[in-house]
Order: C-alpha cells, then structure tokens, then sequence
C-alpha cells in the first residue's frame, strides 16, 4: 500500500513541533539563564550581558557559597528537616493507613475514624488560628513548627491506604488464624511488601519538605532557623524590592551578588529538578487513578 | 447495651491494635487540624494572645464590621476573584491546546521530552521560581534585552501594575500547565481506537477527527476540571504573589490571603484577620460542596 500524507498535513506537522519546541524552551531556558549567569563573572552579569551561556566562564559563585554562612546554615535546617520530616511522616501515615484498610467487618468503628480523618481535607481553620495554636504548643521557633503540624498529610494516607488494599488478603488471614496479632501482620508482612510505595511516598514528602518555606518564615523568629527555601524567600524579595525602587539601570549594576543570588536559587532549584523525572510517572498514575476513573 | 458486648468481647481484643495504632495520628489531627477549626472562634471575640481562645471576650460580629469597613478590603476581594477565574480558565484552555497538540505527534523521544519539560517548573517553589522571574524580568534581564533590541522602552514589569497582574496570571499558567497536560493526555489516551478507524474509512481528516471524536472523548474529564476548579475561586494563589508583589502593585495584587496575612502577622490584629480568613473559608466550602455535588451529578466522581 502506498499512502501519501497530504501537503497541508505535512506543513501542520512542521508547524506544530515548531510551536511545541517553543513552549518546551519556555519551560527550560529561564533555568539556563539562571545557570549561566551564575557561571558568569561578576561584571557581565550586573551587567545584564548573560543570556544563555555564561560570559567569563568561573565557579566564583558556588565556591563563594561554601563560606557563605547565611547559605551553609539554612541547607542544614533543610536536610535537618527533610530527614526529620520524612521520617515521622512515614511512620504516622504508615501506622493510620494500616487499621483504615480494613474492611468495616474487620475493624468496627473504621468509618467513624475515616470522617474525622476525611474532613480535616475540606475545612481548615485558616492561617491565623492554625498560627495560634502552633504558638500555643510551644513549637515556635523550633525546628518541630515545620514538622509536627503537618505530619499526617490525609491525602498521601489514602494513597498508602489505597495501596494497602491491593495486598493479597490470604498471607494476613492465614498469620491471623495462626494467632498473630495486627502489629506482627504490619510489622512482618505489611512493612516488606509495601517498601515500594514507601518509598514513594517518602520522595512526595521528602519534596515537599525541600519546597516548603511559608511555615519557615511565619514560625521561626529568627532568620538563622529558617530552612534553605525560606531563606531563599527572603532573599527575593528583598531584591525585588531594590529593583523596584532602583529605576535605572546604572544603579542596578551596583547590585552586586547577582552571580551569587541565582548560584543559591539555582541550589535550591537543582535536587528538585534531579528528581522529578521519577516522580512524574507515580504522579501520573496516581493522578489517574483519580481522576479518570469512570 | 452494645457498647458493652463490644468492649468486653473477643472481637475487641483483636481489634485493640487497630485503635492503639490510630492514636499518633488523632492526636496531631485533634490538636493541629481541629484545633484551628475550633480558634476560629477568635473571629467573634476581642482576642487576647495572653487570654487564648477560652478566656477572650466575645464582641459578636464586630471583627466583621470592622473589616468591611476598611477602604481597601472591596478591591482586594475583586483581585482575588478577577486573578483567581483568569487562572483557572487559562490554566485549563491552554493544558488542553498542548495535549491536543502534543496527541498530533507521533509518540516517541519528542513527545516525551517536551512533557517532562512542561511538567518541570510544576515541582519547583515560588520561592525559587519567584527568584527566576525576578531575574529574567528585571529591566537588565533577558526579556528586557529582547524588547529594547526590538527599539522599544524597557519596561518595569514587577512595578507596574497592569503588567504585573499579566505576569502572576502567566507564570501561574507556565507552573501549572504540565499537570492538567498530563490529565488531559491520559483522557485521549483512553479514547477507544476504532472510532478513528472507522472514521478514517469514512474519510475524516485529522481536523474532523479531533472536532468529533477527541473532544467530545475529553468532554466528562473538561467538564469534571471545570467544575471541581469552582471551589477555588477564591484561591489566587498565595504563595507566588507574596514572593512577586511589593507595595507597589498592592493595587492591582493584594489578595485576600496575602491581606490577612499583613493584618494578622503584621499588625498582629489576630482577631480581624481571622475574621477574613473565616469569609473567605465559608464562601470557599460553599463553593467547594457545590463542585462536589455538581461533580458527582455530571461525572459521578467521587474521591473515596
């Protein structure tokens, strides 16, 4: 069979990687900018020469950064609360998904415990209250305000929920008949076979620890306990503000640090970026289980 | 007389790890989801951080007649709305121009790289995406030296108002888009194949097909979005604009979060920022059980 695509398909299809090839750019060359201008020198990047390849080409920036202290002591709390965070989160989603698994004939009052866990999803008390009662606990200014409040995250629960349901029932019922109690099924039986969507879950949270900086800022008093991405907050914005009152370009250039500020965001940005790619395709999934469903 | 057969009784033995291992969690949602669902009593009263939430006295509706009455607080429920419905309306219309695009190409390493690049600013914070926009948007950055190469005037984008609201509702837009994206290639995806083909026998051109096949496929998923989206009209999204905005374009950007924000933890008026926080709750639940409802009814989707 010969089959000849049509002239108007042919010049569509050209036009179309075209415009997709440009939406892609969109997408990725603001962080080149960023990555060049801090592989730049100094000068030519106040300057405003740098566009996507770096002009006098140094690692000035990142080896700066090593001594930078403000930088240093921020990545600390950030991996302090990413390993911390991780952990205890793991552990109460792990512990309360397990008995809401259960069919209601196994576990009485499963539906009840379901309500209080489903409705803290679509009421909150809003930021003021919730501000409140972090500071009335004592948490404030320790490193448990980013931590504690939001340890059992509902949603990522009902995902390990949901994979705890899809566990063959029969190794269970058998260790239960042999008088095995609940916690040797989570602990013997549970625990291995759900390693991966642990771990799963686990890079969702870990992420979303990395990415947090609002608590950081309105729970923690003083900027050297604040987490890499809330220093990282405070640092835009203070800029931006320079920028704004600053309004002409001579004045601009005496910033100095630009290579230094987008070395940091560029920091910030990089394990995210390194990951993701895993984490699509979970997301995915997870997300059209969802939402497709019929 | 049941409770006591069930306390007594072997079935509850059994199920005894089941409750123990809930504890952890009860406590922190007790404590730290309804804790706060309870402080928002603080709304009613003249709250007293000294006095907490018990011992604060009750002024009824006065933290409310106190915030209506402050001159900005129209405006900033109108940017809140107008900034909310243009994301949501562009965040779905331009996912859904690049699914049907992207579906044009023959799936492969093209395909793949273009959506894991769209997909990628979706992961990042607005801290570090703030930091990115504040850069190429600068009057030294890229997009600046691209317009006065085009003999134009630099323009100050983060300090002029109209400009600045394009540039929330955009860079919201480009954050967003790889997730919608992906929904909506999932739902052609799941469009069942022997309708092209018979529609290929019957002549229809890819146009024809798209028009008749795939968007009609895609229409429970673009309907379900819509209506699930409803619930967050008031959700102009906080994070982005209090890294962007400055009190320059309060004007045109101070929404109702980032107002109770300044209010509650700047001024430290705890009681009328909560107030606010509770205005917009009530309409946002309000909004919210209606979508549900209306998403059950159209597409019965539900989320347990």
């Amino acid at each position: 069979m010969f089959y000849r695509v049509p002239l108007s398909r042919r010049i569509f299809t050209i036009g179309n990687v075209f415009f997709l090839t440009f939406i892609t750019f969109l997408c990725i060359v603001p962080f080149i900018h960023l990555l060049a201008v801090s592989l730049s020198s100094n000068v030519a990047a106040s300057a405003g020469e740098v566009k996507l390849l770096p002009i006098g080409f140094t690692f000035e920036a990142y080896h700066f950064l090593g001594q930078k202290v403000e930088f240093i002591r921020s990545l600390g709390v950030s991996l302090q609360r990413v390993v911390l965070g991780t952990i205890i989160s793991m552990f109460f989603i792990f512990i309360t998904a397990y008995p809401l698994s259960k069919a209601n004939s196994q576990f009485r009052f499963r539906t009840w415990y379901v309500w209080f866990f489903a409705i803290t999803m679509f009421f909150g008390g809003g930021l003021i209250p919730t501000y409140i009662v972090v500071k009335e606990t004592m948490l404030m200014n320790t490193i448990w305000a980013l931590i504690i409040p939001g340890a059992l995250n509902v949603w990522n629960m009902i995902m390990m929920l949901n994979f705890f349901r899809g566990i063959p029932k029969e190794m269970e019922e058998a260790a239960l008949i042999d008088g095995a109690g609940h916690w040797t099924v989570l602990w013997k039986i549970y625990l291995p076979v759900s390693l991966p969507s642990i771990a799963t879950i686990g890079l969702f949270t870990i992420v979303w620890h990395w990415n947090s900086w609002f608590d950081g800022i309105i729970y923690m008093n003083s900027p050297d306990k604040y987490p890499l991405q809330s220093y990282l907050f405070t640092l835009v914005t203070s800029i931006n503000l320079k920028m704004i009152t600053s309004d002409d370009i001579s004045t601009l250039q005496n910033l100095s640090e630009k290579t230094l500020r987008t070395a940091q965001i560029f920091l910030g940005a990089l394990p995210i970026m390194l990951v993701y790619p895993f984490l699509q395709k979970y997301f995915v999934k997870g997300m059209t289980v969802g939402s497709v469903k019929e | 007389m049941i409770k006591h057969s069930y306390l007594g009784s072997k079935k509850a033995k059994v199920e005894l790890p089941l409750h123990l291992m809930l504890i952890p969690g009860v406590i922190v949602t007790l404590i730290y989801a309804y804790g706060p669902i309870f402080g928002i009593v603080m709304a009613f009263q003249k709250f007293q951080p000294a006095s907490g939430f018990f011992h604060s006295k009750f002024v009824g509706w006065r933290n409310f007649e106190y915030i209506f009455n402050l001159p900005d607080f129209t405006q900033v429920i109108w940017n809140t709305f107008f900034i909310a419905v243009m994301k949501i309306s562009l965040g779905l219309a331009i996912p859904l121009l690049l699914a049907l695009l992207l579906n044009e190409i023959v799936r492969g390493w093209f395909q793949r790289i273009v959506q894991t690049s769209i997909f990628m600013p979706f992961f990042l914070s607005w801290a570090v995406l703030g930091g990115v926009m504040i850069e190429v948007f600068s009057l030294n950055g890229p997009v600046n030296s691209i317009i006065s190469g085009l003999g134009l005037e630099p323009i100050m984008f983060m300090a002029k108002n109209n400009w600045f609201v394009s540039i929330i509702i955009g860079s919201d837009v480009w954050k967003g888009m790889g997730y919608n994206m992906i929904i909506f290639l999932a739902a052609i995806v799941g469009i069942n194949a022997s309708l092209y083909e018979a529609a290929e026998v019957d002549g229809a051109g890819r146009w024809k097909q798209m028009l008749n096949i795939t968007l009609p496929g895609m229409a429970p998923i673009i309907i379900l979005l819509c209506t699930l989206s409803l619930g967050s009209v008031l959700n102009a999204g906080f994070d982005q604009i209090l890294v962007l905005y400055n009190p320059v374009v309060y004007e045109s950007s101070d929404i109702i979060d980032t107002f109770v924000y300044r209010l509650g933890l700047f001024d430290q008026q705890y009681a009328p920022a909560a107030a606010v926080g509770l205005f917009k709750s009530v309409i946002s639940v309000a909004m919210v059980s209606i979508s549900y409802y209306l998403a059950y009814r159209f597409s019965k989707y539900r989320i347990f």
